[in-house]
């Protein structure tokens, strides 16, 4: 065991020159204010969006108030029983796939403005975020006219208006996961962008337009928390689907009780990445990285605990060491850049104030010892080993990158630490055995479990958690469920 | 010969089912359960918070043991429960036309429709998971698939409009799963879900599985909308304002509730009833991926 690694000779020794993508092909208004009935309408108090990697000013946007939830709902409300609702699936889906194809057209400008205005590195905005937004639509929309054949015995009818608030983690691509099967399933929509990051809805509204999408049929309605508890309130809203923190979902569940409105929650996780001894360690130390510093950590389902089998911890912890030096921090539009920018100043806040619990706490921290930018928000690629279990990093959602290294002896104690957390999201196992993976999977109470790899998604497959993650399934089949009456 | 004295009949004592066995509460409470023209039947038990509270703990311990059974053995220890039933049918329509006052001929109907019921839902125990599982295409070398698997601990608020079919249109769906049930049973003929029970008792099911309590709905509510080892509620039934506190305490843990109204025998005579719709609300998806290639 522990033979020693060879460190990768990379990184900060070399100086790559500057490839950013061009913001030439980017354009966008000064000001948005709500898109409700097919059009946008003008706010009464503004707020500014900011680009995370430095700072600056991008445009201003609305604060939604009562009386814009008010029009949007009724919007909604009429597109759904005057229009949408009636229409023939066939209809529906055609609407559906020209969106799917506007987005893939766009799909340059989608992917520089998602980088801009939330800080991913453009790598994973153009081929992850953008493609995958596409790929729902496109998926939803083969089901609008199949849904009499999708659930056997049942009769599906929509629901009505869903009022949907989203993060600001993917905001595009959960415009998209929340939206399409939504619209599929003949219900209208009124959905609140996270107040971070609204740019990417807003051109989606100006693709709604462009594909002719009937009026109310989506209403954005940009704001903060105070909007989205509008929405939530609303006596004209017949369901709510959520993702965003454990803590606000509570409260948006406790604020439907007594109500007949359907809920479902996509939450916090703190996902394990258990590693076997026996698994391909070097694939394995890709894994946890795909796992933890994808999209800055900033991941419901990021592998943010890792536990590895304690004979080969030290190898693992030594190669990731050593591979996280050649993580290149910066600016998001580098095509070079694997870690963007933090969405905000208070999410930076957030992940300082856990980190520095961290080595309060006694855990010792590893972090890359490369440069970030001056200006905008930045954090340096970080893992922690000689972490226990009622440790704060180990129990509470850092959303990050940031990852704290636990190790086990037997697959039931990895079994016991990755089900010990209130969370269930996902789970990654790393193991050349095929009968211990299954086992292993089978106990894990996670909804979502990768087996050798990690953060994949599909539209094609459901998403969603068990226990204080949430419930309710975003994409697949399941996705459908959500969105219709089938009883 | 001389003529004895009439034989005086032995009464049975109606307890709590929890764990297999049938303990009194711990608290000594009672409650009078009377028949349709108000006459004693029997005195019940009134389970107190102490007594949820310990059915808790031992549907816990079951379930993963339940869970992990084959679907097929889950399938045949439901249809052994209708076999149970179906053989103290006369048991079951004397205590309805005693207990709820009900006809002979409705009590029949009842009785001989909850055992059609459960042998319905044992049938799903190997079917929900081809019924609710699926593969999904994604478009990259993986092999990807959903299934279902019980949500855990399931406290069921049973019908009260129907003693019996009610009570096993609440427990089948939740089991049939792999979840352990704690059934509160509130509704005027309280004595027929402990006759349940003894079927229960002699049908192979792990104790545990499914655990009833005879209480005061009311009473009970709170702490089982607070309960944090509580996974999901089904509330059959209840006023608004129940519904309304079980909602907003049951969200500190991000309980799985689901509200279905009450209604009378024919209400639960409806084949609309039974549904694996019904199932669908305790169960977790599970989404596993798994990269292809040599």
């Amino acid at each position: 065991m522990n033979t020693p690694t060879r460190e990768l000779l990379f990184g900060d020794l070399w100086d790559y020159a500057p490839a950013p993508e061009s913001r030439d092909h980017v354009r966008f208004e000064k000001r948005y204010g709500h898109f409700i009935d097919g059009r946008f309408v003008d706010a009464e108090t503004w707020f500014q969006v900011i680009d995370p990697s430095n700072e600056e000013l991008l445009c201003e946007v609305g604060e939604g108030t009562a009386k814009h939830v008010d029009l949007a709902v009724a919007a909604a409300r009429k597109a759904q029983s005057g229009v949408w609702g009636k229409m023939p699936g066939r209809e529906r889906a055609k609407y559906l796939y020209r969106i799917a194809r506007i987005i893939q057209e766009k799909a340059r400008e989608l992917a520089i403005l998602e980088s801009m205005n939330g800080g991913k590195p453009i790598r994973e905005s153009r081929t992850v975020d953008v493609p995958l937004a596409a790929a729902h639509f496109f998926y939803y929309a083969g089901w609008a006219d199949k849904l009499r054949y999708a659930f056997a015995g049942a009769d599906p009818q929509p629901i009505g208006v869903a009022g949907q608030i989203i993060p600001w983690n993917f905001p595009l691509l959960m415009a998209a996961w929340k939206i399409a099967p939504a619209l599929a399933a003949g219900n209208t929509v009124v959905l609140k962008p996270a107040e971070t990051t609204p740019l990417t809805a807003m051109k989606l509204a100006e693709i709604f337009m462009e594909a002719e999408l009937p009026p109310g049929v989506v209403n954005f309605v940009n704001g903060f928390g105070k909007t989205g508890a509008a929405i939530v309130e609303h006596p004209g809203i017949d369901k709510i689907a959520f993702t965003g923190s454990t803590d606000v979902g509570k409260r948006i569940q406790r604020a439907l009780a007594g109500t007949k409105k359907r809920l479902t929650l996509e939450l916090g996780g703190k996902g394990a990445n258990i590693i076997f001894a026996d698994a391909a360690i070097d694939q394995a130390v890709e894994g946890i990285v795909d796992g933890i510093f994808f999209n800055q950590g900033h991941v419901c389902c990021a592998g943010s605990r890792l536990l590895v089998e304690e004979c080969v911890e030290d190898e693992v912890v030594e190669k990731l060491t050593h591979r996280i030096q050649t993580l290149r921090v910066g600016d998001p539009l580098d095509k070079n850049t694997d870690i963007g920018a933090i969405n905000s100043r208070a999410q930076l806040d957030k992940i300082r104030e856990l980190v520095d619990s961290g080595v309060d706490e006694g855990a010792t921290m590893h972090q890359s010892k490369c440069s970030v930018p001056d200006k905008g928000f930045y954090f340096r690629p970080t893992f922690f080993t000689g972490v226990s279990q009622s440790h704060r990093i180990a129990q509470e959602e850092i959303f990050g990158p940031v990852l704290s290294v636990l190790s086990f002896r037997t697959p039931e104690e990895a079994v016991e630490k990755a089900n010990n957390t209130a969370y269930g999201l996902s789970a990654g196992i790393w193991t050349d055995k095929g009968s211990k993976l299954f086992q292993v999977a089978g106990a894990l109470k996670a909804g979502v479990i990768w087996g050798n790899s990690f953060n994949k998604f599909d539209p094609t497959s459901p998403f969603g958690g068990y226990k204080e993650s949430g419930f309710g399934r975003e994409g697949g089949w399941h996705g459908l469920l959500p969105y219709l009456e089938v009883r | 010969m001389a003529k004895g004295p009439e034989r005086i009949t032995v009464r049975k004592t109606y307890k709590l089912y929890v764990g297999g066995a049938f303990p009194r509460t711990e608290s000594g409470r009672y409650m009078v359960a009377r028949d349709a023209k108000g006459e004693i039947v029997a005195n019940v038990c009134r389970a107190s918070r102490k007594d949820f509270r310990d059915a808790v703990v031992v549907a816990r311990k079951a379930q993963a043991g339940w869970a992990g059974r084959t679907a097929f053995n889950r399938g045949q220890i439901m249809y052994r429960m209708a076999e149970m039933l179906e053989s103290r049918a006369a048991v079951f329509e004397a205590a309805l036309v005693g207990a709820a006052g009900m006809s002979a001929k409705a009590a029949a109907e009842e009785v001989g429709a909850a055992v059609d019921r459960l042998v319905w839902y044992a049938g799903w125990a190997d079917k929900f998971p081809q019924f609710m599982g699926t593969t999904n295409p994604v478009a990259s070398a993986h092999f990807n698939f959903t299934f279902p698997e019980a949500t855990g601990v399931v406290t069921a608020f049973a019908a009260e409009g129907s003693a019996l079919l009610g009570l096993i249109s609440a427990i089948a769906p939740v089991i049939v799963s792999g979840n352990s049930v704690i059934a509160i049973v509130s509704g005027p003929a309280p004595t027929v879900a402990m006759e349940f029970a003894e079927v229960l008792a002699t049908s192979d099911l792990p104790g545990g599985v499914v655990n009833i309590l005879t209480g005061l709905r009311d009473e009970l509510a709170p702490h089982v909308a607070k309960h944090m080892d509580v996974d999901g509620i089904l509330c059959v039934g209840a006023d608004a304002a129940t519904r309304k506190l079980i909602a907003t305490e049951g969200a500190e843990s991000v309980k799985r509730l689901q509200f279905e109204d009450d209604g009378d025998v024919a209400h639960w005579l409806d084949d609309a009833r039974q549904s694996p719709y019904c199932i669908v609300p305790f169960v977790e998806l599970k989404t596993a991926w798994h990269p292809m290639g040599v």
